[in-house]
């Protein structure tokens, strides 16, 4: 019952660090490189499922169950953030008819 | 056989997420997000993770992407992609970018093998039962709290999109 399933023996926890290092990269560049507010905002729950990754894989590897109830609040908070994130860029789409970031530079000076 | 389904998981996740940022049209962008949450539920399986697998299928692949595909339905969004007006910007992104990540990523894989010990291993951990209880009695507070965010979130998207007056599309 209690014994150790066979992926905690043959993988180690470095090639989850990794995978969760390239996702979050890639949501880091998403970031900055387009202008679309929608694919930023994509790019960030990008980032944020990859330190979701990284907190189960260590609450599955030492046996604590702290890093899986911390995944469960930053999924519920995400949810609150896309909802009021949305509402934004749709409000930003009525201003000025795109979403694009470039475009919303009125506090350059 | 675990060892594969890893890799391929990993290469699909890698693949899918490198899609969100390069795709043109942003429905394929949706959509390959959703696969990408797809392959981290496997991976949350894999980690012996069984309820927050089920968790993140339901909020993020059905909730969360259901209300981004709504607001580009709504946007009617012209297609945007890397532009060569910024290419110097890009490429000094991306040098910063895959500095970061290639010196962590070298860290750790020069790094102690670690894997799980024996002597205090609970492979229970991952069930409703348990994340229930421990949510319950130790996170209780943080979990009431959560609810009264969710309120004031809720009421702060309906007050942004309410429709101001003078307003005649859309």
């Amino acid at each position: 019952m209690n014994q150790i399933p066979e992926i905690f023996r043959v993988i180690p926890v470095n090639n989850f660090v990794i995978l969760a290092v390239v996702l979050f990269s890639i949501g880091i560049l998403g970031v900055l490189t387009r202008r679309n507010a929608i694919i930023i905002f994509m790019s960030v729950e990008l980032m944020l499922n990859a330190v979701n990754l990284l907190f189960v894989t260590f609450s599955s590897y030492k046996s604590d169950p702290a890093g899986q109830v911390f995944v469960f609040f930053i999924m519920a908070i995400a949810a609150a953030e896309v909802a009021v994130g949305l509402a934004i860029i749709v409000m930003i789409y009525r201003r000025i008819r795109s979403t694009d970031v470039s475009l919303l530079n009125n506090l350059k000076g | 056989m675990v060892q594969n389904l890893f890799y391929f998981l990993s290469f699909l996740a890698v693949l899918s997420a490198l899609m969100v940022i390069l795709s043109k049209n942003p429905i394929h962008s949706v959509l390959y997000l959703i696969l990408t949450f797809f392959t981290l539920s496997g991976h949350y399986i894999l980690l012996n993770a069984q309820f927050l697998s089920i968790v993140n299928l339901i909020v993020y692949a059905g909730a969360i992407m259901v209300l981004f595909l709504f607001t580009i339905m709504f946007l009617n969004l012209k297609d945007d992609s890397f532009t060569g007006s910024r290419l110097f910007f890009h490429l000094g992104s991306g040098l910063v970018v895959f500095t970061l990540a290639g010196l962590i990523i070298m860290k750790v894989a020069t790094a102690p093998i670690a894997v799980a010990d024996d002597a205090h291993f609970d492979s229970q951990i991952g069930m409703v039962e348990n994340l229930g209880k421990v949510l319950y009695s130790k996170f209780l507070v943080p979990f009431e709290l959560v609810s009264v965010l969710f309120l004031s979130a809720m009421v702060g998207a309906v007050m942004l999109g309410r429709r101001e007056k003078g307003e005649k599309n859309f």
